[in-house]
């Protein structure tokens, strides 16, 4: 028999997001593990640019926002001059594989001990759905009209795949939130990834697969179909590095 | 028992899609925000499984404590 109660990390209004968008999604199960750990007051969420900032207005504690793609250079400061603080960054795809993609590779090739929850939709979800670098090979966007090309402009970008290459990291994984069983995968991890930091042993992130219904033009139930037969088998779920498998549970 | 927070629902139908027993339903009345949402169809079917509570992006359904004590 379950019990459930929406996290008092969260704001009591509806989020800003669009309906079926599974930012609120992930932004609710980040709200929870805050909540069970007990750290609502402790916590700093940090938002870069993208729907991200709509969190602004919905998370409830601190929240600070950084300029586009920056959220881990912020962090840095803000987790080394705060090291009790339990500190996150929330950013979408465009924001962190695109415009921040050298604060992500240099935050993670550091190993700096805060957490980075990468929401990846495939899409400038906030500007009107551009190409982001990890739009799929055929994905029709407004800026890849008949299909996204790698001969023009490459291949979607494996985030989770390139971070575990960098010796520093101590957790890397990636869950799809389409289903309900994903869910409580992405959100055990996103655990794993708070409770390594707090033992101050370094950088986590975690990859949440999700959807922008309002760009993508379908209609949310639609978007679960697309991400189990495209998305997913293309960024694979599963866990990339961990290093601390033994100790940390 | 579930208890939906109408306000906060967007319509989105990822709880009727995922409840095992199926009875979840979208209504014909809107929110204030104009969003259609669901509502149970048969109150004894619920098992109180939390998937409705575990998918919806919203946090709009709970499933309140004091139903464990009436068990
Ligand atoms: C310096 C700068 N460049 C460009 C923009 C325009 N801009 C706003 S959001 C965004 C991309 C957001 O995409 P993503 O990070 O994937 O977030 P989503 O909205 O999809 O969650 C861009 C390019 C900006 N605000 N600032
Ligand atoms: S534009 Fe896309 S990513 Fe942004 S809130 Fe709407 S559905 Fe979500
Ligand atoms: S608690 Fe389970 S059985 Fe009851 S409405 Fe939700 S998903 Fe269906
Ligand atoms: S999952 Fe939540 S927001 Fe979506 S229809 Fe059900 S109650 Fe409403
Ligand atoms: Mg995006």
């Amino acid at each position: 028999m379950a019990v459930y109660k929406r996290p008092a990390t969260l704001k009591k209004n509806p989020s800003g997001f669009c309906p079926g968008c599974m930012h609120s999604l992930s932004t609710k199960i980040i709200a929870e593990v805050v909540d069970e750990m007990g750290q609502k007051d402790n916590c700093l969420h940090i938002v870069p640019v993208g729907c991200s900032t709509l969190n602004l207005v919905y998370w409830q504690g601190d929240i600070l926002g950084a300029a586009h793609g920056r959220a881990p250079a912020v962090a840095t400061g803000f987790k080394r001059t705060n090291p009790e603080r339990l500190v996150f960054a929330y950013q979408g795809d465009g924001d962190l594989a695109a415009i921040g993609l050298a604060e992500i590779m240099g935050a993670a090739n550091r190993g700096e001990n805060f957490t980075v929850i990468f929401f990846n939709n495939q899409t400038y979800g906030m500007t009107g759905g551009q190409m982001a670098p990890t739009t799929l090979i055929g994905q029709k966007t407004t800026t890849t009209r008949y299909g996204r090309d790698a001969e023009t402009t490459g291949y979607p970008m494996k985030m989770c795949e390139l971070l575990a290459t960098l010796e520093a990291p101590a957790f890397v994984a990636r869950y799809a939130l389409n289903t309900p069983k994903g869910v409580m995968e992405a959100k055990k991890a996103i655990r794993k990834g708070f409770e390594i930091q707090m033992a101050g042993k370094g950088f986590s992130f975690i990859e949440l697969l999700g959807n922008c219904p309002t760009n993508w033009g379908m209609t949310p139930l639609q978007t679960l179909e697309y991400m189990e037969s495209n998305t997913i088998p293309y960024f694979k779920p599963g866990v990339y590095k961990d290093k601390y498998k033994d100790e940390v549970k | 028992m579930i208890e939906l927070n109408v306000m906060l629902c967007k319509g989105c139908s990822y709880c009727i899609k995922f409840c095992p027993k199926k009875i979840l339903e979208l209504g014909t009345d809107r929110n204030k925000f104009g969003h259609f949402y669901p509502h149970l169809t048969d109150e004894a079917k619920c098992i109180s499984c939390g998937i409705c509570a575990t998918i919806c992006p919203e946090g709009a359904i709970e499933l309140p404590e004091k139903e464990k004590e009436e068990q």
